[in-house]
Protein backbone atom coordinates (compact mmCIF):
# COMPACT_ATOMS: atom_id res chain seq x y z
CA UNK A 1 0.00 0.00 0.00
CA UNK A 2 1.31 3.54 -0.75
CA UNK A 3 0.08 6.67 1.01
CA UNK A 4 0.13 10.13 -0.51
CA UNK A 5 0.46 12.83 2.33
CA UNK A 6 -0.23 16.72 1.03
CA UNK A 7 2.28 19.03 2.85
CA UNK A 8 1.29 21.65 4.78
CA UNK A 9 3.91 24.83 4.04
CA UNK A 10 3.90 28.60 3.27
CA UNK A 11 6.78 28.00 -0.13
CA UNK A 12 9.72 28.24 2.64
CA UNK A 13 8.77 25.91 5.88
CA UNK A 14 7.16 22.90 6.22
CA UNK A 15 3.88 23.50 8.81
CA UNK A 16 5.18 21.52 11.53
CA UNK A 17 1.31 19.24 11.67
CA UNK A 18 2.89 17.73 8.56
CA UNK A 19 5.00 15.40 10.62
CA UNK A 20 2.28 13.92 13.11
CA UNK A 21 0.54 13.22 9.21
CA UNK A 22 3.61 11.49 8.33
CA UNK A 23 3.30 9.31 11.44
CA UNK A 24 -0.98 8.74 10.44
CA UNK A 25 0.17 7.17 7.21
CA UNK A 26 3.17 5.43 8.10
CA UNK A 27 0.58 3.20 9.80
CA UNK A 28 -0.89 2.41 6.64
CA UNK A 29 1.81 1.96 4.09
CA UNK A 30 4.66 3.66 2.26
CA UNK A 31 4.50 7.13 2.87
CA UNK A 32 4.93 9.83 -0.36
CA UNK A 33 4.67 13.25 0.02
CA UNK A 34 3.17 16.09 -2.07
CA UNK A 35 5.15 19.22 -2.03
CA UNK A 36 2.78 21.78 -4.35
CA UNK A 37 3.54 25.37 -4.09
CA UNK A 38 5.44 27.92 -6.17
CA UNK A 39 9.53 28.84 -5.48
CA UNK A 40 9.16 25.55 -2.65
CA UNK A 41 11.79 23.53 -3.26
CA UNK A 42 13.21 24.37 -0.06
CA UNK A 43 10.19 22.84 1.34
CA UNK A 44 11.14 19.81 -0.91
CA UNK A 45 14.19 19.29 0.71
CA UNK A 46 12.53 19.38 4.02
CA UNK A 47 9.99 17.21 3.28
CA UNK A 48 12.65 14.50 2.02
CA UNK A 49 14.39 14.60 5.09
CA UNK A 50 11.38 13.25 7.25
CA UNK A 51 11.84 9.87 8.77
CA UNK A 52 9.76 7.05 7.24
CA UNK A 53 9.12 9.36 4.19
CA UNK A 54 9.85 6.98 0.91
CA UNK A 55 9.64 9.93 -1.78
CA UNK A 56 8.58 13.44 -2.49
CA UNK A 57 6.87 14.88 -5.54
CA UNK A 58 7.71 18.20 -5.85
CA UNK A 59 5.05 20.45 -8.38
CA UNK A 60 6.26 24.02 -8.37
CA UNK A 61 4.26 26.28 -10.04
CA UNK A 62 2.85 29.10 -9.58
CA UNK A 63 -1.00 27.96 -9.70
CA UNK A 64 -0.14 26.43 -6.08
CA UNK A 65 2.16 29.84 -4.93
CA UNK A 66 -1.22 30.32 -2.73
CA UNK A 67 -2.64 26.53 -2.28
CA UNK A 68 -5.93 27.82 -3.76
CA UNK A 69 -8.20 24.44 -3.12
CA UNK A 70 -9.43 24.69 -6.61
CA UNK A 71 -6.01 24.26 -8.14
CA UNK A 72 -4.47 22.12 -5.59
CA UNK A 73 -7.29 19.42 -5.56
CA UNK A 74 -7.13 18.61 -9.16
CA UNK A 75 -3.64 17.90 -8.81
CA UNK A 76 -4.23 15.95 -5.60
CA UNK A 77 -6.97 14.13 -7.69
CA UNK A 78 -4.97 13.37 -10.57
CA UNK A 79 -2.33 11.99 -8.53
CA UNK A 80 -4.71 9.98 -5.61
CA UNK A 81 -4.95 6.99 -7.93
CA UNK A 82 -1.35 5.77 -7.45
CA UNK A 83 -2.35 5.28 -4.04
CA UNK A 84 -4.50 3.71 -1.56
CA UNK A 85 -4.87 6.78 0.64
CA UNK A 86 -4.21 10.06 0.47
CA UNK A 87 -3.97 12.72 4.33
CA UNK A 88 -3.34 16.15 4.97
CA UNK A 89 -3.07 17.90 8.25
CA UNK A 90 -7.16 18.90 9.79
CA UNK A 91 -5.67 22.63 9.42
CA UNK A 92 -7.71 25.16 7.64
CA UNK A 93 -5.72 24.57 4.96
CA UNK A 94 -6.26 20.61 4.60
CA UNK A 95 -9.96 21.33 5.69
CA UNK A 96 -10.42 23.55 2.67
CA UNK A 97 -9.06 21.17 -0.15
CA UNK A 98 -9.58 17.57 0.60
CA UNK A 99 -13.19 17.67 0.62
CA UNK A 100 -12.55 18.56 -3.13
CA UNK A 101 -10.19 16.06 -3.67
CA UNK A 102 -12.80 13.59 -2.27
CA UNK A 103 -15.86 15.07 -4.69
CA UNK A 104 -13.62 14.46 -7.68
CA UNK A 105 -12.66 10.88 -6.98
CA UNK A 106 -16.75 10.28 -5.89
CA UNK A 107 -15.57 8.99 -1.91
CA UNK A 108 -15.85 10.02 1.66
CA UNK A 109 -13.53 12.19 3.56
CA UNK A 110 -12.78 10.67 7.01
CA UNK A 111 -12.25 14.35 8.65
CA UNK A 112 -10.28 14.86 11.88
CA UNK A 113 -9.03 10.69 12.33
CA UNK A 114 -7.47 10.82 16.13
CA UNK A 115 -6.27 6.90 15.56
CA UNK A 116 -5.63 4.25 12.69
CA UNK A 117 -7.16 1.23 13.71
CA UNK A 118 -6.76 -0.47 10.00
CA UNK A 119 -6.03 0.03 6.25
CA UNK A 120 -10.11 1.20 6.33
CA UNK A 121 -10.93 1.84 9.93
CA UNK A 122 -10.20 5.25 11.90
CA UNK A 123 -11.49 6.42 15.33
CA UNK A 124 -12.74 10.29 14.72
CA UNK A 125 -14.37 12.41 17.24
CA UNK A 126 -17.67 13.90 16.70
CA UNK A 127 -20.15 16.04 18.76
CA UNK A 128 -17.75 18.50 19.66
CA UNK A 129 -15.32 14.98 21.21
CA UNK A 130 -18.11 14.05 23.53
CA UNK A 131 -18.39 10.75 21.41
CA UNK A 132 -15.72 8.98 19.44
CA UNK A 133 -16.74 7.05 16.41
CA UNK A 134 -15.07 4.21 14.89
CA UNK A 135 -15.86 4.21 11.35
CA UNK A 136 -14.98 2.14 8.28
CA UNK A 137 -14.55 3.07 4.77
CA UNK A 138 -15.86 1.06 2.17
CA UNK A 139 -14.41 3.37 -0.99
CA UNK A 140 -11.32 2.38 -3.14
CA UNK A 141 -9.14 5.26 -1.89
CA UNK A 142 -9.48 6.57 1.67
CA UNK A 143 -8.98 11.10 1.88
CA UNK A 144 -8.08 11.64 5.12
CA UNK A 145 -7.54 14.22 7.76
CA UNK A 146 -5.75 14.23 10.11
CA UNK A 147 -5.83 15.45 13.64
CA UNK A 148 -2.22 16.39 14.94
CA UNK A 149 -2.84 15.92 18.29
CA UNK A 150 -3.39 12.42 17.96
CA UNK A 151 -0.41 11.47 16.53
CA UNK A 152 3.14 12.12 17.33
CA UNK A 153 5.36 14.22 15.30
CA UNK A 154 7.52 12.03 12.63
CA UNK A 155 11.36 12.77 12.99
CA UNK A 156 12.32 15.94 11.23
CA UNK A 157 15.40 14.81 9.94
CA UNK A 158 17.02 11.35 9.18
CA UNK A 159 15.28 10.48 6.23
CA UNK A 160 16.46 10.74 2.77
CA UNK A 161 14.02 10.31 -0.07
CA UNK A 162 14.43 11.60 -3.55
CA UNK A 163 12.69 14.65 -4.75
CA UNK A 164 10.70 13.60 -8.04
CA UNK A 165 8.92 16.21 -10.16
CA UNK A 166 5.53 16.17 -10.72
CA UNK A 167 3.76 18.13 -13.77
CA UNK A 168 1.19 20.40 -12.48
CA UNK A 169 -2.59 20.02 -13.36
CA UNK A 170 -3.24 23.96 -14.41
CA UNK A 171 -4.75 27.17 -13.52
CA UNK A 172 -8.76 26.74 -12.31
CA UNK A 173 -9.17 30.41 -13.00
CA UNK A 174 -12.13 29.82 -10.33
CA UNK A 175 -10.75 32.18 -7.87
CA UNK A 176 -7.58 34.25 -6.66
CA UNK A 177 -5.76 35.20 -3.91
CA UNK A 178 -6.06 38.69 -2.65
CA UNK A 179 -4.20 39.36 0.16
CA UNK A 180 -3.76 38.04 3.40
CA UNK A 181 -3.78 39.78 6.99
CA UNK A 182 -1.58 36.98 9.05
CA UNK A 183 -1.01 37.76 12.46
CA UNK A 184 2.47 38.29 13.84
CA UNK A 185 3.76 36.85 16.81
CA UNK A 186 7.72 35.64 18.18
CA UNK A 187 5.69 32.98 20.28
CA UNK A 188 5.60 29.13 18.65
CA UNK A 189 2.41 28.99 17.06
CA UNK A 190 -0.87 27.27 19.31
CA UNK A 191 -0.70 23.74 17.67
CA UNK A 192 2.83 23.23 18.39
CA UNK A 193 3.50 25.06 21.95
CA UNK A 194 4.48 23.07 24.73
CA UNK A 195 2.39 25.37 27.01
CA UNK A 196 -0.10 27.66 25.95
CA UNK A 197 -1.84 30.01 28.23
CA UNK A 198 -5.27 31.30 27.26
CA UNK A 199 -7.58 34.18 28.31
CA UNK A 200 -11.24 34.21 27.74
CA UNK A 201 -13.90 36.81 28.50
CA UNK A 202 -13.12 36.97 32.34
CA UNK A 203 -10.20 38.74 30.68
CA UNK A 204 -12.29 41.80 30.00
CA UNK A 205 -10.76 43.54 27.33
CA UNK A 206 -7.42 42.96 24.61
CA UNK A 207 -5.25 45.25 27.01
CA UNK A 208 -5.55 42.86 29.71
CA UNK A 209 -4.11 39.82 27.67
CA UNK A 210 -0.37 41.76 28.45
CA UNK A 211 -1.38 39.78 31.46
CA UNK A 212 -1.03 36.67 29.87
CA UNK A 213 1.83 37.59 27.43
CA UNK A 214 3.78 38.35 30.83
CA UNK A 215 3.34 34.34 32.21
CA UNK A 216 3.92 33.42 28.30
CA UNK A 217 7.21 35.22 28.39
CA UNK A 218 8.30 33.18 31.36
CA UNK A 219 7.10 30.13 29.99
CA UNK A 220 7.37 29.93 26.07
CA UNK A 221 4.27 29.93 25.96
CA UNK A 222 1.69 30.34 23.32
CA UNK A 223 -1.24 32.52 23.87
CA UNK A 224 -4.89 31.20 23.10
CA UNK A 225 -8.32 32.34 23.51
CA UNK A 226 -11.86 31.07 24.06
CA UNK A 227 -14.72 31.93 21.64
CA UNK A 228 -15.95 34.42 23.55
CA UNK A 229 -12.66 36.72 23.60
CA UNK A 230 -12.08 36.31 19.92
CA UNK A 231 -15.60 37.41 19.47
CA UNK A 232 -15.20 40.76 21.62
CA UNK A 233 -12.38 41.58 19.71
CA UNK A 234 -9.88 41.17 22.65
CA UNK A 235 -7.52 38.82 19.83
CA UNK A 236 -7.45 37.80 16.69
CA UNK A 237 -9.67 34.85 15.39
CA UNK A 238 -6.51 32.75 14.67
CA UNK A 239 -6.53 32.74 18.97
CA UNK A 240 -9.62 30.34 19.20
CA UNK A 241 -8.80 27.13 20.97
CA UNK A 242 -12.71 24.78 20.53
CA UNK A 243 -14.61 22.81 18.58
CA UNK A 244 -14.74 25.14 15.75
CA UNK A 245 -10.72 27.02 16.27
CA UNK A 246 -8.12 25.02 16.80
CA UNK A 247 -7.52 21.52 18.19
CA UNK A 248 -4.17 21.63 20.89
CA UNK A 249 -2.64 19.11 23.52
CA UNK A 250 0.31 20.89 24.99
CA UNK A 251 2.54 19.73 28.31
CA UNK A 252 0.81 22.31 29.98
CA UNK A 253 -2.62 24.58 28.96
CA UNK A 254 -3.56 27.39 31.22
CA UNK A 255 -7.08 28.68 31.17
CA UNK A 256 -8.03 31.78 32.41
CA UNK A 257 -11.07 33.38 33.14
CA UNK A 258 -12.29 30.77 31.00
CA UNK A 259 -15.36 29.22 31.79
CA UNK A 260 -15.57 25.69 30.16
CA UNK A 261 -18.01 25.39 27.58
CA UNK A 262 -17.90 21.95 25.79
CA UNK A 263 -16.82 23.55 22.70
CA UNK A 264 -13.71 25.01 24.23
CA UNK A 265 -13.19 21.74 26.05
CA UNK A 266 -13.38 20.37 22.73
CA UNK A 267 -10.17 21.76 21.78
CA UNK A 268 -8.14 21.76 24.80
CA UNK A 269 -8.92 18.48 27.08
CA UNK A 270 -6.38 16.00 25.34
CA UNK A 271 -3.91 18.24 27.17
CA UNK A 272 -1.44 16.97 29.58
CA UNK A 273 -1.68 19.07 32.23
CA UNK A 274 -4.50 21.39 32.63
CA UNK A 275 -4.66 24.36 34.84
CA UNK A 276 -7.66 26.68 35.61
CA UNK A 277 -7.42 29.81 37.33
CA UNK A 278 -11.59 31.05 37.57
CA UNK A 279 -13.32 33.02 40.21
CA UNK A 280 -15.89 30.77 40.48
CA UNK A 281 -15.41 27.74 41.99
CA UNK A 282 -18.68 26.24 40.03
CA UNK A 283 -17.07 27.05 36.51
CA UNK A 284 -17.00 23.59 34.46
CA UNK A 285 -13.67 23.72 33.51
CA UNK A 286 -12.56 23.19 36.61
CA UNK A 287 -13.68 19.69 36.35
CA UNK A 288 -11.25 18.97 34.01
CA UNK A 289 -8.60 20.86 35.46
CA UNK A 290 -5.53 19.21 37.16
CA UNK A 291 -4.63 21.91 39.49
CA UNK A 292 -7.37 24.34 40.17
CA UNK A 293 -7.18 27.76 41.29
CA UNK A 294 -10.35 29.77 42.45
CA UNK A 295 -8.74 33.48 42.40
CA UNK A 296 -9.79 36.88 40.78
CA UNK A 297 -7.45 36.80 37.96
CA UNK A 298 -6.35 40.16 37.98
CA UNK A 299 -4.46 39.50 41.05
CA UNK A 300 -3.84 35.77 40.43
CA UNK A 301 -2.49 36.36 36.85
CA UNK A 302 0.44 38.78 38.27
CA UNK A 303 1.33 37.57 40.87
CA UNK A 304 2.00 33.82 38.80
CA UNK A 305 4.76 35.92 36.67
CA UNK A 306 6.06 37.01 39.69
CA UNK A 307 6.50 33.40 41.60
CA UNK A 308 7.68 32.42 37.94
CA UNK A 309 10.77 34.63 37.94
CA UNK A 310 11.66 33.40 41.30
CA UNK B 1 -29.01 37.65 -7.89
CA UNK B 2 -31.22 34.60 -5.89
CA UNK B 3 -29.19 32.85 -2.90
CA UNK B 4 -29.53 29.32 -1.58
CA UNK B 5 -28.60 28.60 2.32
CA UNK B 6 -28.48 25.17 3.55
CA UNK B 7 -29.94 24.61 7.27
CA UNK B 8 -29.55 21.40 9.16
CA UNK B 9 -31.42 20.26 11.84
CA UNK B 10 -28.94 19.01 14.55
CA UNK B 11 -28.69 18.88 18.73
CA UNK B 12 -28.96 21.87 20.50
CA UNK B 13 -25.05 23.13 20.68
CA UNK B 14 -26.37 23.54 24.99
CA UNK B 15 -27.52 19.66 25.27
CA UNK B 16 -24.30 17.68 27.12
CA UNK B 17 -24.80 14.38 24.29
CA UNK B 18 -24.56 11.19 25.60
CA UNK B 19 -23.55 8.49 24.11
CA UNK B 20 -25.75 5.16 23.78
CA UNK B 21 -25.40 2.26 25.91
CA UNK B 22 -25.39 0.28 22.96
CA UNK B 23 -22.51 2.07 21.57
CA UNK B 24 -24.38 2.85 18.05
CA UNK B 25 -24.59 6.86 18.35
CA UNK B 26 -25.92 9.36 20.65
CA UNK B 27 -28.78 9.87 22.34
CA UNK B 28 -31.50 11.45 20.34
CA UNK B 29 -34.71 11.34 21.85
CA UNK B 30 -36.17 13.86 23.86
CA UNK B 31 -33.41 15.66 22.79
CA UNK B 32 -33.69 19.51 21.90
CA UNK B 33 -32.97 20.11 18.24
CA UNK B 34 -32.04 23.84 16.36
CA UNK B 35 -30.73 24.50 13.64
CA UNK B 36 -26.79 24.48 12.76
CA UNK B 37 -25.19 27.28 14.26
CA UNK B 38 -23.31 28.27 11.51
CA UNK B 39 -26.55 28.09 9.53
CA UNK B 40 -28.14 30.64 11.25
CA UNK B 41 -25.15 32.68 10.19
CA UNK B 42 -25.47 31.78 6.73
CA UNK B 43 -29.31 32.45 7.01
CA UNK B 44 -28.54 35.61 8.36
CA UNK B 45 -25.93 36.96 5.84
CA UNK B 46 -28.08 36.10 2.71
CA UNK B 47 -31.05 37.64 4.29
CA UNK B 48 -28.68 41.33 4.63
CA UNK B 49 -27.65 40.46 0.96
CA UNK B 50 -31.27 40.90 0.23
CA UNK B 51 -31.67 43.90 2.72
CA UNK B 52 -29.03 45.44 0.83
CA UNK B 53 -31.08 45.14 -2.13
CA UNK B 54 -28.12 42.66 -3.68
CA UNK B 55 -30.46 39.48 -3.22
CA UNK B 56 -33.84 38.88 -5.18
CA UNK B 57 -34.77 35.64 -3.29
CA UNK B 58 -33.41 33.57 -0.35
CA UNK B 59 -34.35 29.95 -0.28
CA UNK B 60 -33.47 27.76 2.59
CA UNK B 61 -32.47 23.89 1.88
CA UNK B 62 -32.48 20.89 4.36
CA UNK B 63 -31.96 17.10 3.95
CA UNK B 64 -33.37 14.78 6.46
CA UNK B 65 -36.51 13.56 8.11
CA UNK B 66 -39.59 15.07 8.02
CA UNK B 67 -38.88 17.30 11.30
CA UNK B 68 -36.71 19.63 9.45
CA UNK B 69 -39.50 21.32 8.14
CA UNK B 70 -39.29 22.98 11.60
CA UNK B 71 -35.66 23.92 10.82
CA UNK B 72 -36.96 25.53 7.72
CA UNK B 73 -39.82 27.47 9.24
CA UNK B 74 -37.16 28.70 11.64
CA UNK B 75 -35.20 29.92 8.44
CA UNK B 76 -38.28 31.49 6.89
CA UNK B 77 -39.31 33.12 10.05
CA UNK B 78 -35.92 34.71 10.19
CA UNK B 79 -36.90 36.04 6.89
CA UNK B 80 -35.87 33.46 4.18
CA UNK B 81 -38.53 33.63 1.38
CA UNK B 82 -39.67 30.10 0.68
CA UNK B 83 -38.32 26.28 1.65
CA UNK B 84 -37.15 23.53 0.30
CA UNK B 85 -36.94 20.30 2.31
CA UNK B 86 -35.37 16.84 0.80
CA UNK B 87 -37.11 14.05 2.75
CA UNK B 88 -35.39 10.76 3.67
CA UNK B 89 -34.96 8.52 7.03
CA UNK B 90 -32.18 7.67 5.35
CA UNK B 91 -28.52 8.26 6.93
CA UNK B 92 -26.76 11.22 5.19
CA UNK B 93 -23.25 11.91 4.91
CA UNK B 94 -21.47 14.60 3.50
CA UNK B 95 -21.29 13.26 -0.32
CA UNK B 96 -24.25 12.59 -0.53
CA UNK B 97 -25.73 15.75 1.05
CA UNK B 98 -23.64 17.35 -1.89
CA UNK B 99 -24.98 15.61 -4.79
CA UNK B 100 -28.66 16.19 -3.35
CA UNK B 101 -27.88 19.85 -3.34
CA UNK B 102 -26.50 20.03 -6.62
CA UNK B 103 -29.75 18.53 -7.83
CA UNK B 104 -31.21 21.44 -6.32
CA UNK B 105 -29.13 24.09 -7.58
CA UNK B 106 -29.25 22.72 -11.09
CA UNK B 107 -32.99 23.14 -11.08
CA UNK B 108 -32.92 26.72 -9.34
CA UNK B 109 -29.78 28.09 -10.87
CA UNK B 110 -28.76 30.00 -7.49
CA UNK B 111 -25.70 32.74 -8.45
CA UNK B 112 -24.23 32.05 -4.35
CA UNK B 113 -25.05 29.45 -2.46
CA UNK B 114 -24.35 30.09 1.71
CA UNK B 115 -23.46 26.23 4.27
CA UNK B 116 -22.50 26.07 7.04
CA UNK B 117 -18.51 25.72 7.91
CA UNK B 118 -19.43 22.83 9.97
CA UNK B 119 -22.22 20.94 11.34
CA UNK B 120 -22.13 20.09 15.07
CA UNK B 121 -22.69 16.60 15.05
CA UNK B 122 -20.78 14.85 12.58
CA UNK B 123 -18.07 17.87 12.77
CA UNK B 124 -17.01 16.99 9.14
CA UNK B 125 -16.59 20.35 7.31
CA UNK B 126 -16.68 18.78 4.00
CA UNK B 127 -20.33 19.80 2.29
CA UNK B 128 -20.14 23.04 1.27
CA UNK B 129 -16.33 22.05 -0.11
CA UNK B 130 -17.58 18.84 -1.82
CA UNK B 131 -20.78 21.22 -3.24
CA UNK B 132 -18.76 23.23 -5.10
CA UNK B 133 -16.55 20.76 -6.57
CA UNK B 134 -19.48 18.95 -7.90
CA UNK B 135 -20.96 21.97 -9.69
CA UNK B 136 -17.10 23.41 -10.64
CA UNK B 137 -18.10 26.60 -9.06
CA UNK B 138 -15.24 28.53 -6.80
CA UNK B 139 -15.40 27.86 -3.20
CA UNK B 140 -14.71 30.62 0.13
CA UNK B 141 -14.60 28.80 3.14
CA UNK B 142 -14.28 29.94 7.21
CA UNK B 143 -15.88 33.34 5.66
CA UNK B 144 -16.01 36.09 8.39
CA UNK B 145 -16.47 38.58 5.26
CA UNK B 146 -18.64 38.62 1.58
CA UNK B 147 -18.86 41.63 -0.42
CA UNK B 148 -20.17 40.63 -3.99
CA UNK B 149 -19.06 42.77 -6.94
CA UNK B 150 -21.03 41.90 -10.29
CA UNK B 151 -19.85 38.60 -10.93
CA UNK B 152 -17.15 38.42 -8.84
CA UNK B 153 -17.41 38.14 -4.51
CA UNK B 154 -14.55 39.06 -2.15
CA UNK B 155 -14.60 37.12 0.67
CA UNK B 156 -12.28 37.45 3.69
CA UNK B 157 -11.46 33.76 4.94
CA UNK B 158 -10.54 32.84 8.46
CA UNK B 159 -7.31 30.60 8.27
CA UNK B 160 -5.04 29.03 10.60
CA UNK B 161 -2.50 31.97 10.59
CA UNK B 162 -4.78 34.81 10.73
CA UNK B 163 -7.31 36.44 7.58
CA UNK B 164 -7.15 35.92 3.74
CA UNK B 165 -8.84 37.29 1.17
CA UNK B 166 -9.70 35.52 -2.36
CA UNK B 167 -11.70 36.88 -5.29
CA UNK B 168 -14.18 34.38 -6.59
CA UNK B 169 -15.91 33.91 -9.95
CA UNK B 170 -19.42 33.46 -9.55
CA UNK B 171 -21.77 32.00 -9.01
CA UNK B 172 -19.92 30.60 -5.79
CA UNK B 173 -20.07 28.31 -2.79
CA UNK B 174 -19.49 29.85 0.53
CA UNK B 175 -19.08 27.95 3.90
CA UNK B 176 -19.72 30.30 7.35
CA UNK B 177 -17.34 30.83 9.97
CA UNK B 178 -18.48 32.46 13.47
CA UNK B 179 -17.24 36.37 12.66
CA UNK B 180 -19.29 36.71 9.43
CA UNK B 181 -22.35 38.13 11.30
CA UNK B 182 -24.62 37.73 14.90
CA UNK B 183 -27.95 35.88 13.48
CA UNK B 184 -31.01 37.74 14.73
CA UNK B 185 -33.44 36.22 16.51
CA UNK B 186 -36.89 35.75 14.65
CA UNK B 187 -39.56 38.32 15.44
CA UNK B 188 -43.38 37.15 16.53
CA UNK B 189 -45.22 38.48 13.94
CA UNK B 190 -41.86 37.07 11.46
CA UNK B 191 -43.00 33.56 13.32
CA UNK B 192 -46.66 33.80 12.38
CA UNK B 193 -45.88 34.95 8.72
CA UNK B 194 -43.30 32.37 8.45
CA UNK B 195 -45.89 29.89 8.76
CA UNK B 196 -47.64 30.83 5.67
CA UNK B 197 -44.52 30.31 3.21
CA UNK B 198 -43.52 27.48 1.16
CA UNK B 199 -41.89 24.64 1.57
CA UNK B 200 -41.20 22.63 -1.13
CA UNK B 201 -40.67 18.54 -0.16
CA UNK B 202 -38.44 16.35 -2.77
CA UNK B 203 -36.76 13.31 -2.36
CA UNK B 204 -33.87 11.59 -2.78
CA UNK B 205 -35.27 9.22 -5.56
CA UNK B 206 -36.87 12.38 -7.66
CA UNK B 207 -33.60 13.77 -7.56
CA UNK B 208 -32.29 10.51 -9.19
CA UNK B 209 -29.17 10.64 -6.24
CA UNK B 210 -27.97 7.19 -5.03
CA UNK B 211 -27.56 8.40 -0.65
CA UNK B 212 -25.87 4.95 0.15
CA UNK B 213 -23.48 6.07 2.87
CA UNK B 214 -19.51 5.58 2.06
CA UNK B 215 -18.76 5.18 5.52
CA UNK B 216 -20.09 2.38 8.13
CA UNK B 217 -20.16 3.49 11.78
CA UNK B 218 -18.94 0.09 14.10
CA UNK B 219 -19.04 1.82 17.38
CA UNK B 220 -19.04 5.08 19.29
CA UNK B 221 -17.91 5.37 22.78
CA UNK B 222 -17.38 7.86 25.46
CA UNK B 223 -13.81 9.08 25.84
CA UNK B 224 -11.55 8.45 28.11
CA UNK B 225 -12.56 10.64 31.38
CA UNK B 226 -9.86 12.53 33.02
CA UNK B 227 -8.77 12.18 36.37
CA UNK B 228 -10.09 14.68 38.74
CA UNK B 229 -7.52 17.06 39.76
CA UNK B 230 -6.86 19.21 42.67
CA UNK B 231 -7.69 23.26 44.22
CA UNK B 232 -4.56 24.56 45.32
CA UNK B 233 -5.26 27.55 47.59
CA UNK B 234 -2.36 29.70 46.25
CA UNK B 235 -0.24 30.93 43.41
CA UNK B 236 2.84 30.18 45.21
CA UNK B 237 1.23 26.22 45.62
CA UNK B 238 0.43 26.25 42.06
CA UNK B 239 3.60 26.92 41.03
CA UNK B 240 5.24 24.36 43.68
CA UNK B 241 2.59 21.35 42.35
CA UNK B 242 4.11 22.48 38.27
CA UNK B 243 7.47 21.92 38.97
CA UNK B 244 7.92 19.43 41.73
CA UNK B 245 4.61 17.26 41.07
CA UNK B 246 3.56 17.72 37.40
CA UNK B 247 7.09 18.33 36.72
CA UNK B 248 6.13 20.28 33.14
CA UNK B 249 7.67 23.25 34.42
C1 LIG C 1 -21.26 26.60 17.01
C2 LIG C 1 -20.45 27.01 18.20
C3 LIG C 1 -19.09 26.86 18.12
C4 LIG C 1 -18.29 27.27 19.19
N1 LIG C 1 -16.95 27.07 19.10
C5 LIG C 1 -16.16 27.43 20.14
C6 LIG C 1 -14.75 27.22 20.12
O1 LIG C 1 -14.18 26.69 19.14
N2 LIG C 1 -14.02 27.62 21.17
C7 LIG C 1 -14.59 28.22 22.29
O2 LIG C 1 -13.86 28.58 23.22
N3 LIG C 1 -15.92 28.40 22.34
C8 LIG C 1 -16.71 28.04 21.29
N4 LIG C 1 -18.05 28.27 21.37
C9 LIG C 1 -18.59 29.12 22.46
C10 LIG C 1 -18.81 28.40 23.77
O3 LIG C 1 -20.08 27.79 23.77
C11 LIG C 1 -18.76 29.43 24.92
O4 LIG C 1 -19.72 30.44 24.69
C12 LIG C 1 -17.39 30.11 25.07
O5 LIG C 1 -16.37 29.13 25.09
C13 LIG C 1 -17.38 30.93 26.35
O6 LIG C 1 -16.17 31.63 26.46
P1 LIG C 1 -15.60 32.05 27.90
O7 LIG C 1 -15.41 30.83 28.72
O8 LIG C 1 -14.44 32.92 27.66
O9 LIG C 1 -16.77 32.99 28.45
P2 LIG C 1 -17.79 32.77 29.64
O10 LIG C 1 -18.53 31.51 29.48
O11 LIG C 1 -18.54 34.03 29.77
O12 LIG C 1 -16.86 32.58 30.91
C14 LIG C 1 -16.09 33.57 31.48
C15 LIG C 1 -15.45 32.98 32.72
O13 LIG C 1 -14.56 33.92 33.28
C16 LIG C 1 -14.67 33.88 34.68
N5 LIG C 1 -14.23 35.18 35.19
C17 LIG C 1 -14.78 36.38 34.95
N6 LIG C 1 -14.10 37.36 35.57
C18 LIG C 1 -13.07 36.76 36.23
C19 LIG C 1 -12.02 37.23 37.04
N7 LIG C 1 -11.86 38.53 37.31
N8 LIG C 1 -11.17 36.34 37.56
C20 LIG C 1 -11.30 35.01 37.30
N9 LIG C 1 -12.28 34.52 36.53
C21 LIG C 1 -13.15 35.37 35.99
C22 LIG C 1 -16.12 33.59 34.95
O14 LIG C 1 -16.28 33.00 36.22
C23 LIG C 1 -16.45 32.63 33.82
O15 LIG C 1 -16.25 31.28 34.21
C24 LIG C 1 -18.87 27.84 20.33
C25 LIG C 1 -20.26 27.95 20.40
C26 LIG C 1 -21.04 27.54 19.35
C27 LIG C 1 -22.53 27.67 19.47
N1 LIG D 1 -28.60 17.20 5.93
C1 LIG D 1 -28.27 18.49 5.73
N2 LIG D 1 -29.26 19.41 5.52
C2 LIG D 1 -28.93 20.71 5.32
N3 LIG D 1 -27.69 21.18 5.29
C3 LIG D 1 -26.68 20.31 5.48
C4 LIG D 1 -26.92 18.92 5.72
N4 LIG D 1 -25.73 18.33 5.90
C5 LIG D 1 -24.78 19.29 5.78
N5 LIG D 1 -25.36 20.48 5.53
C6 LIG D 1 -24.68 21.78 5.31
O1 LIG D 1 -23.29 21.58 5.25
C7 LIG D 1 -22.62 22.27 6.31
C8 LIG D 1 -21.40 21.51 6.73
O2 LIG D 1 -21.75 20.23 7.20
P1 LIG D 1 -20.66 19.07 7.43
O3 LIG D 1 -19.88 18.95 6.17
O4 LIG D 1 -21.48 17.85 7.73
O5 LIG D 1 -19.83 19.51 8.60
C9 LIG D 1 -23.69 22.49 7.36
O6 LIG D 1 -23.40 23.61 8.16
C10 LIG D 1 -24.92 22.72 6.49
O7 LIG D 1 -24.93 24.04 5.98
Amino acid sequence: MSVLVVAEHDNTNLKPATLNAVTAAAKLGDVAVLVAGSNCHGVAEAAAKIGGVAKVLLADDPAYEHRLAENLAALVAKLAPGFTHVLATATSAGKNVMPRVAALLDVAQISDISAVEGADTFVRPIYAGNALATVQSSDPIKVITVRATGFDPAPAEGGSAAIETVDPAGDSGLSQFVGQALSKSERPELTSARVIISGGRGMQSGENFHLLEKVADKLGAAVGASRAAVDAGFVPNDYQVGQTGKIVAPELYIAVGISGAIQHLAGMKDSKVIVAINKDEDAPILQVADYSLVADLFQAVPELAAELEK
Amino acid sequence: MKVLVAVKRVIDANVKVRVKADGTGVETTNVKMSMNPFDEIGIEEAIRLKEAGKATEVIALSAGVQQCQETLRTALAMGADRGILIQTDAELQPLAVAKLFKAVVEKEQPQLVILGKQAIDDDCNQTGQMLSTLLGWAQGTFASKLEPNGDSLTVTREVDGGLETVALKMPAVITTDLRLNEPRYASLPNIMKAKKKPIETLTPDELGVDVSPRLKTLKVVEPPPRKSGVRVSSVAELVDKLRNEAKVI
